[in-house]
């Protein structure tokens, strides 16, 4: 008997009305659930839409559009919150160029969010045309960092020196210097909105992360000084709520700093959520490191490498690829987190929100149009960043090699 | 067969003992490799075999007795053990090969990190060897796409591009599916009949057979017997050799 060599083709795959029938529709109770399930769906779609296009009155939102975005950081001086956005479109777009599928989900994403703001189909008060054209030009500027990314093919170290020195100039951009005629101090005081929930997020993200790593490193060190430092500053970090952590950094600043000499507000939030966020990084990250394998640093020694270089070049990019959906799933709860500012009186979206909704008894009827607006704001950018994560998954692999 | 017999040996260990906690790995080892001299270690498992080949880079580490490798002493100073390891190249079991690399990065990594190479030389010298070893192909190919036979070939070329002077094998071939098992044998013969000091704990007799120099039989951490490969396949002296090569014979 001879064997038979041929290859069969894979079933096909079933059509629309097949798929129901087996899916929605293959036993009575199945049956009845789908139908109740749509009965409910229909009515809280349909009372949703009504709702947010009938009954609900946006007035509050629509009438302090810059307020929600920005606080009150002066009028006069916009063009440094725009120039600043459009210096990070174009790294953006740089980035992607070079580090291609890395950053390809980051800057899709972000691009599509603006975009679609920008042609939103419906005529919106505070999306005037002004703001149109400025949403599309950083659309344009994304695209055009791409394409400068692909021709020239800069090296990555100076991409990477580029995001320190971007950075810098759009802190003293937003901030100003002293009695500086082209860009006055802005101070941080009035500082608020959307603006400042992303630089708390985007600076607590940047800092702690190094620093989650090396806390990483140095509890599994096998000096005793640096593990037992790491060990502790972790556990006791991990041990408070973050709430405590910005009260006591808010307290115990002003009480060991010199009298008299003031430090910035904004500046303390930020350190309180870094060194909050980082001390979770660290354990997640430890998490990444345990599970390499140890032939990886065993291979990686017998070649000669030192430590420092297994570390970096070895165990590193293999831990931090394990652990990306730990991250990213730490990163959103930290933008999230950093509503807790309130209590510092830092007007940050919700802070701002809360402001509006009190500064007319006619608003404070329409608390849930606020917030509802806030919380979608909130939405759309999570979801952003855990769609773009996904996509640097695929990007990097992750579950395949 | 050590033709060079008043040379330095490559490889001098002097009553190497080591201990797991209370329990002894190893026994008074006492071993001299030549220079171009294949040695072939063999013994049932948990006779430490594995133990001591991984004392001569310092993946273990040795509590008394003297080893020495290339005419430095492995001793506590990094520096050193980092030299000795520049030196040696290892071929491991399970391949150990980088999955966040491709085959190319994981060839060259070494010799630009640690040797200070330009990348286009390591590139130049990673595709020969790759061409050595049989898969100048699969360059950049990650190693998980790479049959296990292939993953160990690429695993010798990453050893081979520091250049080593000594090569140390750990059951290199212990993991494989058997019809992979001699396109790496093929490669370890090439390179020992190309002059290769190799130190190789093995259970594939034939190999042994016909490449090695000399022959040592571990068991329970002691050198039970040692000699040429003639003398331990048809005049064994010892009965648990006698025993052990019935059994995988």
């Amino acid at each position: 008997m001879s064997v038979s060599n041929k290859t069969i083709s894979p079933p096909k795959p079933p059509g629309p009305i097949e798929w129901v029938r087996k899916n929605l529709f293959n036993s009575w109770f199945n049956a009845i659930l789908t139908i109740v399930s749509l009965v409910i769906i229909y009515f809280l779609l349909k009372a949703l839409i009504q709702w947010v296009l009938f009954f609900a009155d946006w007035s509050p939102v629509a009438k302090f559009p810059l307020l929600f975005m920005v606080g009150q950081y002066d009028r006069n001086e916009l063009w440094r919150i725009g120039l600043s956005a459009s210096i990070f479109s174009v790294l953006m777009g740089i980035s992607w160029g070079v580090w291609k599928g890395l950053i390809q989900g980051f800057a899709l994403t972000l691009g599509g969010l603006l975009a679609v703001v920008a042609l939103v189909p419906y005529p919106l008060d505070f999306l005037t045309i002004e703001v149109r054209l400025l949403l599309l030009m950083n659309v344009g500027l994304i695209l055009l960092g791409y394409w400068f990314g692909r021709a020239t093919k800069p090296r990555s170290n100076y991409v990477a020196i580029a995001w320190v020195v971007a950075a810098l100039i759009i802190v003293v951009l937003l901030l100003g210097l002293g009695n500086n005629r082209f860009i006055p101090h802005v101070p941080t005081t009035v500082w608020g909105g959307l603006m400042v929930t992303l630089l708390l997020a985007v600076g607590g993200i940047v800092f702690s992360f190094p620093i989650g790593v090396l806390l990483a490193f140095g509890r599994r060190s096998s000096l005793p000084v640096v593990k037992v430092f790491s060990t502790v500053f972790i556990e006791t970090i991990r041990g408070v709520p973050l709430i405590t952590i910005l009260f006591m950094f808010s307290l115990i600043l002003t009480v060991f700093l010199p009298s008299g000499s003031r430090f910035d507000r904004l500046l303390r939030a930020l350190i309180g959520i870094t060194i909050f966020s980082a001390a979770y990084m660290a354990e997640n990250i430890r998490g990444g490191l345990q599970a390499i394998p140890p032939g990886q640093v065993e291979a990686a020694k017998a070649v000669g490498m030192n430590s420092l270089q297994i570390n970096l070049l070895i165990i590193l990019p293999q831990a931090l690829r394990l652990v990306i959906p730990a991250i990213v799933g730490q990163f959103i709860s930290l933008f999230k987190d950093t509503t807790l500012v309130i209590i510092l009186g830092i007007n940050e979206l919700l802070g701002i929100g809360r402001s509006v909704i009190n500064s007319s008894p006619e608003f404070v009827q329409l608390q849930l149009e606020v917030y509802a607006f806030i919380a979608l704001l909130f939405w759309i950018i999570s979801y952003a960043m855990s769609y773009s994560a996904r996509q640097l998954e695929i990007a990097m692999g992750v579950g395949e090699r | 067969m050590s033709e060079n017999n008043n040379e330095q040996p490559m490889i001098i260990c002097r009553d190497v003992n080591k201990w797991y906690d209370d329990f002894q790995a190893l026994r008074g080892i006492s071993m001299d490799v030549y220079k171009q001299e294949v040695v072939v270690i063999f013994g049932p498992s948990g006779s430490g075999k594995s133990t001591f080949i991984r004392c001569i880079n310092r993946l273990e580490e040795h509590q008394e007795g003297t080893i020495i490798v290339d005419g430095i002493e492995l001793t506590h100073d990094t520096r050193n053990i980092e030299k000795i390891r520049m030196e040696t190249g290892m071929v491991f079991q399970l391949f150990n090969l980088f999955p966040h690399m491709t085959v190319l990065e994981n060839i060259t990594l070494a010799p630009i990190r640690v040797r200070k190479w330009k990348k286009e030389k390591a590139e130049e010298v990673a595709l020969q060897l790759l061409e050595r070893v049989g898969i100048p192909e699969q360059a950049h190919k990650y190693p998980a796409a790479l049959s296990g036979g292939q993953q160990q070939r690429v695993a010798m070329a990453r050893a081979l591009a520091m250049q080593p002077k000594i090569m140390l094998f750990d059951e290199p071939t212990s993991a494989l599916d058997p019809e992979m098992i001699k396109e790496v044998l093929d490669v370890m013969i090439e390179l020992a009949e190309s002059g290769m000091t190799m130190l190789v704990v093995t259970h594939e007799m034939g190999f042994a057979k016909r490449v090695a120099d000399r022959m040592f039989f571990f068991d329970e951490g002691l050198v039970v017997e040692s000699g040429t490969p003639d003398q331990i396949f048809t005049d064994p002296q010892e009965e648990r050799t006698v025993l052990f090569l019935s059994q995988i014979l």
